[in-house]
């Protein structure tokens, strides 16, 4: 009876029990800026200890097909935002598999792997027109004004995407979040360690404050 | 021997983006250095990346690209520069100076503010690689 109920007003008001589609938000970024860090931070901090979204490494191309985890519950002050997260291959314009052979990989190995990140490539740039929010992570101790980021930040303007930049590894000496926000004044920054947690609480409310 | 092409706005101006590209990297493949007048669209950028990654292998290892912004004002600061470049590249227009350089030529293209440096590979040890 409840369910004939249920499948009158099903008709009538089909949205009504119709699975709540969440929000996307992607990451985005040049291959080692720390993407993966940052996915498996916001897991950690709000899933639980033991959720991760990947390995990471130090080889470029760690992560070479999309990730995500669904569901994630964000609260801050006062604001709740329910999403699911995506990590996103690193976007390069070159690969080459001798590269990897510097990090000791197999011939194979690396000949498999720069394969695998030519098609992460592709995949991450298709899945630019499914996000609804982008946090682009850079690697604050590296120039910003690369025209891969340049690209990446160009293409979610063009499709009006809100952006938020996470200037990420600024445990790190070399770190300048300053040259990231002269960069890129039109968007928030926020340095960030995805590694050591630092400042992810301003990059939540950020999120936050972004979306809604 | 390093070529260098460079293709007017007007040679690519009446082509839909897909054969944009396709002009691009074609000539790219022939590892010429592409200096071409104006830039992409944003999302022919995207589209030129997507392209370049379908067409890797062993001899094509994908490309450098740059591009460059004449409007920028010199005493202007680069904050400003990038978001007017950003802004425009929404569009892609006749302004500016875009290069494209095969990677197994074109080692590294360095922006600042007031110069680009393009570093290349030693044409000898790459011909070498090449016939491997």
């Amino acid at each position: 009876m409840i369910d004939t109920f249920k499948a009158l007003l099903n008709k009538l008001i089909p949205s009504l029990f119709a699975k709540k589609k969440h929000m996307k938000i992607g990451l985005y970024g040049p291959p080692n800026s720390g993407k993966t860090s940052t996915a498996n931070r916001i897991c950690k901090d709000w899933l639980g200890e033991d959720v991760l979204m990947g390995t990471v490494s130090e080889i470029a191309h760690e992560t070479r097909e999309i990730q995500t985890k669904e569901n994630i519950h964000m609260k801050k002050k006062g604001k709740e935002l329910t999403f699911n997260l995506i990590d996103t291959p690193g976007i390069a314009t070159k690969i080459d598999y001798e590269d990897f052979l510097k990090h000791k990989l197999n011939k194979k190995v690396a000949k498999e792997r720069a394969k695998e990140a030519t098609k992460g490539v592709i995949e991450a740039i298709k899945w630019l027109d499914n996000m609804d929010c982008v946090i682009v992570v850079l690697d604050s101790t590296t120039n910003p004004y690369s025209q891969v980021n340049i690209t990446i930040i160009g293409n979610l303007a063009a499709r009006n995407i809100p952006v938020v930049i996470a200037a990420n590894k600024i445990d790190l000496k070399k770190a300048n979040v300053k040259s990231i926000e002269a960069a890129f004044p039109q968007y928030p920054v926020i340095g960030i360690s995805a590694e050591e947690g630092t400042n992810m609480e301003e990059l939540y409310e950020s999120i936050v404050k972004m979306v809604k | 021997m390093l070529t260098l092409q460079y293709i007017p706005f007007n040679e690519i101006e009446n082509l839909s983006s897909e054969r944009r590209i396709a002009k691009l990297m074609a000539i790219v493949k022939k590892n010429k250095i592409i200096l071409m007048q104006g830039r992409l669209k944003a999302t022919e950028e995207a589209g030129l990346i997507e392209k370049t990654m379908e067409e890797v292998n062993r001899e094509f290892k994908g490309i450098e690209l740059c591009t460059i912004y004449p409007t920028l004002d010199k005493n202007g600061k680069v904050s400003k520069q990038i978001k007017q470049a950003v802004v425009k590249m929404l569009m892609g227009d006749r302004e500016g100076l875009t290069i494209i350089g095969p990677a197994t030529v074109v080692k590294e293209i360095k922006r600042n503010p007031d110069k680009i440096e393009l570093l290349t590979h030693n044409l000898n040890s790459r011909k070498n690689l090449g016939g491997k």
